[in-house]
């Protein structure tokens, strides 16, 4: 149980970290001072959310490890992240889609934590970040329609947005067999039951902004059992850097 | 975070002795000067031109710490730094507000900005190039810039004194927090605490230079200060953020870059100073010139976010006026 449960934590807390890392990428070089901005903030809420979910998992796991250890010390092989958040970031409709769709299952994702875990800690990390994702999901929503039903440009990198991004989806609906175990002892919501509302939400923004959910018949999966694509090895590279290179050392 | 040193201002201005005299009589009493009250247009000019540095300057300084923000070596700092960086933009977008209330748009300022037209603080021409750089501009170019904006809080012109109280308040935060990485860095391992010291070999100067000229070269200083722009000459400010921060240093246990740095008991009408080695004018011009490591990166950085989001911003206006259009078919 304490081994699953750090697992799902882990899983979790590698979705924020490296979906706010990829965020702070844009900072100072946003399309618009206040999208710089904004960003930003986006991208704080989900390393705060990293945070308290690697602390948990620290204090669960009671080996001495800090957050620190978690996000710094782990090689790309070990992280659990989907595969959807480790996307580049493209253009910025690439980023604002990402955002969208991790947004739209975060949302009632941590809203039923919130409401239902069976662990006071998880509730209390779920209530804050409910209220955030809220504020992603309206955020990005509303820019998909901007792009979507924007200029011919727009729309045009809006359809390769999705069709580049749309493939990834499914991974949020997958359930590894630690994430299964935290829904069947109600310490975490079960993910595929966020389906309805993340069908719903989606279809209605890519209506709204005139785009098309293509089909997908090979959806991409594997970031929960460490199997990447090529580019995050390149941002924990980066991110990494400093705490490999001086090991032991107090920042 | 922004220091003086406004280059190439023109006060020059062609009002009536009368106007001139009645304007200075509000400025000696301490009275704000508001968008809307009549101004030489000497004062106007000076102002636009010293608001969009300091705006540009918050703008361009998001780079050199951006630098930072993705090899930040903790989650705290990360957080940190992109908070620290978000609020500098945050600076930006006030202060060009503050602009706008003198009749400029953001939009001429940043075409200006980008041309090459308006200068920034010249620090940010400078390279980060080690995580105690991260420190070192905490400590000492937002340390500059707090001596320097504090007064400014003061300032004769309403909206800009008021965009600086509230700046003011975040840059002393953010240079308590670049200080802390300082002292971390010097309580840690050797390599760390050389590290701080390259930081703060690098940085030195240019901090030192950030309060532009010496008085007896600043051309406009007089001017800025009868119109209670500004309240200290270059000089001064230097003088006050250096007799702040070798002590800093001291306890931080590095070595100032200076080797005629010494305490002088009659300096400061005898309260005592530091006396301080020449600085390197040459450099200086030549990097308001544009001939610094990082100018020709920095506009750069500047152009290609505005060229890249240029769809981004014709779209949400095309997508305004479609659902305006639609809102009033529907009536």
């Amino acid at each position: 149980m304490t081994d699953q449960l750090f697992d799902a934590l882990i899983e979790l807390a590698d979705d924020n970290l490296v979906l706010g890392h990829r965020l702070s990428e844009w900072c100072g070089h946003a399309p618009m001072l206040e999208e710089d901005l904004a960003l930003a903030n986006l991208a704080l809420d989900l390393v705060g959310t990293a945070r308290a979910l690697y602390s948990l998992a620290a204090e669960v796991e009671g080996k001495g490890r800090t957050e620190d250890d978690l996000a710094y010390l782990r090689v790309e092989r070990e992280y659990r992240n989907l595969l959807l958040v480790e996307r580049p970031n493209g253009d910025f409709g690439h980023t604002i889609l990402r955002q969208f769709y991790f947004a739209a299952f975060m949302e009632p994702f941590w809203s039923a934590a919130a409401a239902g875990s069976s662990d006071a800690r998880i509730r209390a990390i779920a209530a804050k970040a409910a209220k955030e994702m809220a504020y992603h999901l309206r955020h990005s929503g509303e820019w998909v329609v901007r792009l979507g039903d924007g200029t011919d440009e727009s729309h045009r990198r809006m359809v390769a947005a999705v069709d580049a991004l749309h493939h990834y989806t499914d991974e949020l609906f997958v359930a590894s067999p630690a994430a299964e175990a935290m829904a069947g002892a109600g310490v975490l919501p079960r993910r595929e039951a966020m389906r309805a509302e993340w069908d719903r939400l989606v279809g209605q923004v890519l209506a709204e902004a005139g785009l098309t959910a293509p089909d997908v018949p090979w959806p991409q999966i594997g970031g929960r059992e460490g199997l990447h694509g090529e580019e995050l090895g390149h941002m924990l590279a980066e991110m990494q850097y400093l705490q490999r290179a001086y090991p032991g050392a107090t920042w | 975070m922004y220091s003086q040193g406004l280059i190439g201002a023109d006060g020059r201005t062609e009002e009536s002795p009368e106007f001139l005299e009645a304007f200075q009589r509000r400025i000696d009493a301490e009275e704000k000067i508001e968008p809307k009250d009549p101004m030489p247009a000497g004062y106007r000019r000076t102002l636009v031109r010293q608001i969009g540095q300091h705006a540009h300057s918050e703008i361009v300084g998001m780079l050199p710490e951006g630098n930072w923000i993705t090899r930040a070596p903790t989650l705290k700092r990360k957080a940190a730094l992109l908070a620290k960086v978000q609020d500098e933009g945050g600076h930006g977008l006030y202060l060009y507000a503050a602009a706008e209330t003198l009749g400029v748009s953001r939009e001429e300022m940043t075409e200006e900005l980008l041309a090459g037209k308006a200068k920034y603080s010249s620090i940010f021409n400078y390279p980060t190039l080690s995580w105690a750089d991260i420190g070192a501009i905490g400590w000492l170019v937002d340390g500059a810039a707090i001596m320097n904006q504090i007064p400014l809080c003061r300032c004769s012109y309403g909206p800009y004194s008021r965009a600086m109280i509230r700046i003011c308040k975040e840059e002393s935060f953010h240079q308590r927090q670049g200080y802390e990485i300082m002292l971390t860095l010097c309580r840690g391992t050797p390599e760390q605490k050389a590290m701080a010291q390259d930081a703060l070999n690098r940085w030195w100067w240019p901090s030192l230079m950030m309060f532009g000229p010496h008085d007896k070269d600043s051309a406009h200083t007089e001017q800025s200060m009868k119109w209670k722009i500004k309240r200290f000459t270059n000089d001064q400010l230097r003088q006050k953020f250096i007799d702040a921060t070798v002590p800093q240093a001291e306890f931080l246990g590095l070595t100032i870059p200076d080797p005629e740095l010494r305490w002088n008991p009659d300096k400061n009408d005898g309260r005592g100073g530091y006396d301080h080695g020449p600085i390197d004018w040459d450099e200086f011009w030549r990097v308001v010139k544009g001939h610094g490591r990082m100018n020709r990166d920095r506009l750069a950085a500047r152009r290609k976010a505005h060229d890249e989001g240029a769809w981004v911003r014709e779209a949400a206006l095309a997508h305004a006026r479609k659902r305006k259009a639609r809102a009033m078919a529907a009536e």
